[in-house]
């Protein structure tokens, strides 16, 4: 998918669990990642994180590196 | 099964604790206080003649056929709006009796066309079977009278007739209209002899009638009659099954001759419609046999080539084959399939089988991805279930019912009439809503409170409400106390109070003013039992899943779970969205709602299924096309839906589709989708095949087989020869057997079969050891999660945003007379009332634009333009527009975007910026879809059409 739109899918995740204290909100988003992300775009973000995963919100940021 | 009639016990069943026991012709009957005599010999099996009663309105008295004699007493009182009284001794027969009702049958005959008063060989009117009754056999007057037989047929409306020569004046269809649709739309004009049923004194097309057809329903003389039943005659027999439009899900009486359905009666035992129905279940099923039905498999190579027919086994081999030769080159992920809420439950199951164990992934969706996923994220989250709270008789019991984002009055017209039937009888009505939808004034209806909010500012809504309750002290501590998790609720106790979230602050987001906001909250909190019925209007946004958390969270603060009246309940869009979704047809949880990395419920699948399964997520439809369009998904199955016309972004779909190597649609017709298609199925409608329907209340209905599969096979057939040509076989006589499947595999479903849905007319899942016979109401006494999970719900504005290029907010939704993509109303008359899409906006708006009713007007957004005639209406208010997506002309969602529900990817389709301007022709992809439809179903008949050629 567009990175765009696949950066922008995770940070409204990462905006929603945001409200939650920082362990919970992390293992939020870390956990709906893997429920309901299918393999190939977790393998896309995470490849994107790779390369610095610009424009993530800190809290997708840190999640997506849950997922390696 | 032989043509049926049900019983009308003339006037409603009552429901007092105290019982009165009383004789009639000597039979002693005990029956509840407040019956009336005609109903307790009724339920002696005592029929008293009668002519304007009926057990679905109140009593009336008009006719004076039901006469009856009571000992001690004077006079003959009419047994309809007599009550019985303990003690009481009644007489329904005796020479006197007789005389009277001859009496009065022969004056109603005298002003009858005289050849209408015999039954015909088939069938015959109540007014035929009173005039056999009370053994009428000539009419003394004679027929040189003044009289009405010359009166003008009213054939105004496309499926029904008004012939006042037939009519007797007994207010049936007046009382229909009023009690049971709640539309008010008919009258009794004049006096005396010039009395006269009227629709407002204008063609019942012009007026306020809905044609819901209660009033055709009513009649006793075929006064009101089917245009279908003038032109077939009686049926011969009928057949019990379930409506294919909304999630109401409405049980019918679909009257046949032969194999030819005459007309659909609703049927009286149906728990969801209580014997009500609305113009599209009602009369809107001509689609069924409409000449464009495609009833040959087709395939072709290239989607530019004409569809070549084939047999059904060519067409299956063929997509078997390219689905096979694409997984061995891209791999085992690169095709997957969509699910349909058009079709059964059993068929739902089939296909998600079949994309898990023979396609080997889990790459099945269904079009709940489109509207009501965040309904099932939301309230598995907080409640611990993907399904609306109550069964529909709740509504009965509600004290304040709340309706956010929802127009049942067009949307869910049944629902709507229970609904109405409940205010008008004083429960107090709050509606959110940008529009000031039917309900909001109506008549006997007035909403105490409309708050109008700005699209998108839905969770602002909520929180503002929630604020309210909780820094007012009006929440129910005790029952948060035992029934929720206390650390979640003291967190959002916490968010909610926050100034922020107050709607003074939030005024400034949502446009309603902070005393209305506070008012409704207070109403809801304080007034008692206290329902939220919900559309989509709270799910097709950017915070759809948020807002419905929101609205649990609000529920539980007030105790409004776990008993009659209360509730969170959405208003599922399509007849089986419920049904699907509880099948299995999201890529990351198997039926029963239960993710696929579960190791014991994946393995109970794969004993079962004996075949290996996948325990990651698969995708859903938009991350399917995002794939295809990066080349990593090639293939798809899609039975029973038109993701081109109605999902998002029309561009990005067709180019997700164009990219691919085989797309199998499986539907009743060409529909947009078809056009990217490489084989195509022909589908079954809801009459040529037997499975269940599961409505927006949970409630699992039978779906019977009226005749037989007009292509051949039912769709469940088709998916099991797909997959048996996959090389994973599967095996089953009939649809009953894959419920009992689906029964074995699926806790919620462990009571359910079809001989106990046959046996108790329907079943609400959950259906168990715990509960036998259903759950018409969840989470009493706890909820299905243990405790009740309060989620914080942070307002975030939608990232589609108004400038000045795009000053303007569109809305899409739906209107009565058309349903969904519109594939079937469109091919019915109910293009009479709506033949094309237009685009609704406020005077203000307007005429800053100089554009007047009619004009046709352009509408873009950053997505894409389209044009359409405008309709200058004050439903809307400045700044916000409003357009329906059932006509593929149109392309409603070339406008709309890409942005989706955080949680579930569900479209953001009520809010798209745009711009409204006068245009003077139709835009580019109107016209290029012009040309290219009819090139893309062009069906070939030339023998050297052979794809890959």
């Amino acid at each position: 998918m567009e990175e765009a739109h696949m950066v922008h899918m995770a940070n409204q995740i990462a905006m929603f669990f945001s409200s939650y204290p920082r362990d919970e909100a992390l293992a939020g988003v870390t956990d709906h990642f893997k429920k309901f992300w299918e393999p190939r775009m977790r393998k896309q973000i995470v490849e994107y994180v790779a390369h610095g995963g610009g424009g993530l919100h800190e809290l997708a940021l840190e999640a997506v590196k849950h997922l390696q | 099964m032989a043509l049926t009639r049900e019983t009308d016990y003339g006037t409603p069943k009552r429901a007092s604790q105290t019982m009165v026991t009383l004789e009639i012709d000597g039979k002693s009957v005990t029956v509840p206080a407040g019956t009336s005599i005609m109903r307790a010999a009724a339920e002696t099996r005592v029929a008293v003649p009668k002519l304007c009663a009926s057990d679905n309105l109140e009593p009336f008295g008009s006719c004076r056929l039901c006469l009856v004699e009571i000992e001690g007493r004077r006079g003959y009182p009419a047994s309809c709006t007599t009550p019985v009284e303990n003690g009481m001794k009644v007489r329904t027969e005796s020479p006197k009796l007789a005389k009277l009702r001859r009496g009065v049958m022969e004056l109603y005959a005298s002003d009858h066309p005289a050849e209408m008063l015999d039954a015909s060989p088939e069938g015959a009117t109540e007014f035929q079977q009173m005039v056999a009754a009370v053994g009428l056999r000539e009419v003394r007057y004679g027929y040189s009278g003044r009289n009405h037989l010359k009166a003008v047929k009213d054939e105004s409306n496309p499926y029904f007739t008004f012939d006042p020569a037939m009519c007797i004046v007994c207010s049936r269809c007046v009382r229909a209209c009023d009690e049971v649709q709640g539309t008010l739309a008919l009258t009794i004009d004049g006096r005396g002899f010039a009395s006269v049923v009227s629709a407002g004194d204008k063609p019942f097309i012009e007026s306020e009638c809905v044609s819901c057809g209660a009033c055709v329903q009513a009649c006793p003389t075929n006064s009101l009659v089917e245009k279908s039943f003038i032109e077939k005659g009686w049926p011969d027999r009928t057949v019990v099954t379930t409506c294919a439009y909304c999630g109401v899900g409405c049980s019918f009486n679909a009257e046949l001759k032969g194999d030819k359905v005459v007309r659909m009666i609703p049927h009286k035992a149906g728990k969801a419609n209580h014997g009500h129905s609305c113009v599209k279940g009602r009369f809107a099923w001509s689609y069924a046999t409409h000449r464009d039905r495609i009833l040959k498999p087709m395939i072709r190579a290239k989607i530019t080539d004409p569809w070549k027919e084939v047999t059904w086994d060519e067409a299956i081999g063929h997509a078997a084959s390219e689905f096979k030769r694409i997984q061995g080159k891209y791999g085992r992920d690169s095709i997957g399939g969509i699910t349909s809420s058009r079709c059964t439950n059993e068929e739902t199951y089939l296909v998600q089988k079949m994309i898990r164990a023979a396609f080997g992934n889990n790459n099945t969706d269904t079009c709940a991805r489109v509207c009501h996923s965040p309904t099932g994220y939301g309230l598995k989250t907080t409640l611990g279930t993907s399904a609306g709270t109550q069964d529909f008789d709740s509504v009965e019991h509600a004290d304040v019912i709340m309706i956010i984002g929802a127009n049942p009055t067009d949307a869910h017209p049944v629902f709507a009439s229970h609904m109405k039937r409940r205010l008008r009888e004083g429960a107090r009505l709050i509606i959110v809503d940008p529009r000031r939808i039917d309900l909001v004034k109506s008549p006997h209806i007035r909403a105490d409170y409309h708050l109008p909010l700005q699209p998108g500012t839905n969770v602002a809504m909520i929180n503002s409400l929630a604020h309210v309750v909780v820094t007012e002290n009006l929440v129910d501590e005790q029952y948060v106390k035992e029934r929720c998790e206390i650390l979640a609720f003291e967190q959002w106790r916490n968010f909610v109070a926050e100034e922020r979230n107050s709607p003074e602050a939030m005024e400034a987001f949502t446009g309603v003013p902070a005393a209305d906001v506070r008012a409704a909250a207070r109403l809801y909190a304080t007034g008692g039992s206290g329902a939220i019925y919900y559309g989509l209007g709270v799910t097709e946004h950017s915070q759809g899943s948020t807002m419905v958390m929101g609205m649990a969270n609000l529920a539980m603060a007030t105790g409004n779970f776990g008993k009659v009246g209360v509730g969170v309940n959405p208003l599922r869009g399509q007849n089986n969205v419920q049904g699907s979704c509880d099948m299995g047809s999201f890529p990351h949880e198997y039926p029963g709602y239960r993710h696929v990395s579960d190791d014991s419920v994946r393995k109970s699948f794969e004993d079962a299924w004996h075949v290996r399964l996948q325990a990651e997520p698969g995708l859903r439809i938009p991350n399917m096309l995002d794939a295809a369009v990066d080349g990593t998904f090639k293939g798809i199955y899609i039975q029973g839906e038109d993701i081109v016309q109605s999902d998002p972004n029309t561009h990005h779909v067709s180019a997700g589709l164009a990219a691919m190597e085989c797309v199998v649609v499986q539907d009743l017709f060409i529909n947009e989708t078809a056009s990217y298609a490489h084989v195509f199925l022909p589908g079954s409608s809801f009459l040529e095949k037997d499975g269940t329907f599961t409505n927006a209340e949970r409630r699992i209905s039978l779906v019977r087989k009226a005749i037989e599969p007009m292509a051949g096979l039912a769709d469940w057939e088709a998916t099991i020869a797909l997959s048996n040509a996959m090389g994973y076989p599967m095996h089953y006589n009939h649809p009953s057997e894959i419920m009992d499947e689906i029964a074995r595999l699926t806790p919620s479903f462990a009571g359910v079969s079809f001989e106990k849905i046959e046996r108790l007319g329907s079943v609400q899942w959950p259906c168990n050891e715990k509960a036998p016979e259903g759950t018409p109401v969840m989470h009493i006494g706890g909820f299905v999660r243990g405790k009740g999970r309060f989620m914080i719900t942070e307002f975030i504005p939608t990232d589609e945003r108004t400038s000045s290029k795009f000053p303007l907010i569109l809305t899409t939704g739906r209107i009565l007379s058309q349903y969904n993509v519109g594939a079937q109303t469109r091919r019915t008359a109910n293009n009479v009332w709506h033949d094309m899409d237009v685009l609704e906006i406020h005077p203000f708006d307007a005429e800053q634009r100089g554009i007047k009713d009619g004009d046709l007007v352009s509408l873009a957004s950053r997505a894409g333009d389209i044009t359409l005639p405008a309709r200058i209406s004050e439903r809307m208010q400045p700044g916000v527009v409003y357009t329906t997506f059932h006509h593929a002309m149109t392309g409603a969602n070339v406008v709309t975007t890409d942005y989706s529900d955080w949680a579930t990817n569900c479209p953001e389709y009520k809010v798209t910026a745009v711009q409204v301007q006068l245009a003077r022709h139709i835009s580019e992809w109107q016209e290029n879809y012009r040309q290219t439809r009819e090139i893309t179903t062009k069906i070939s008949h030339d023998e050297e059409a052979i794809p890959g050629d």
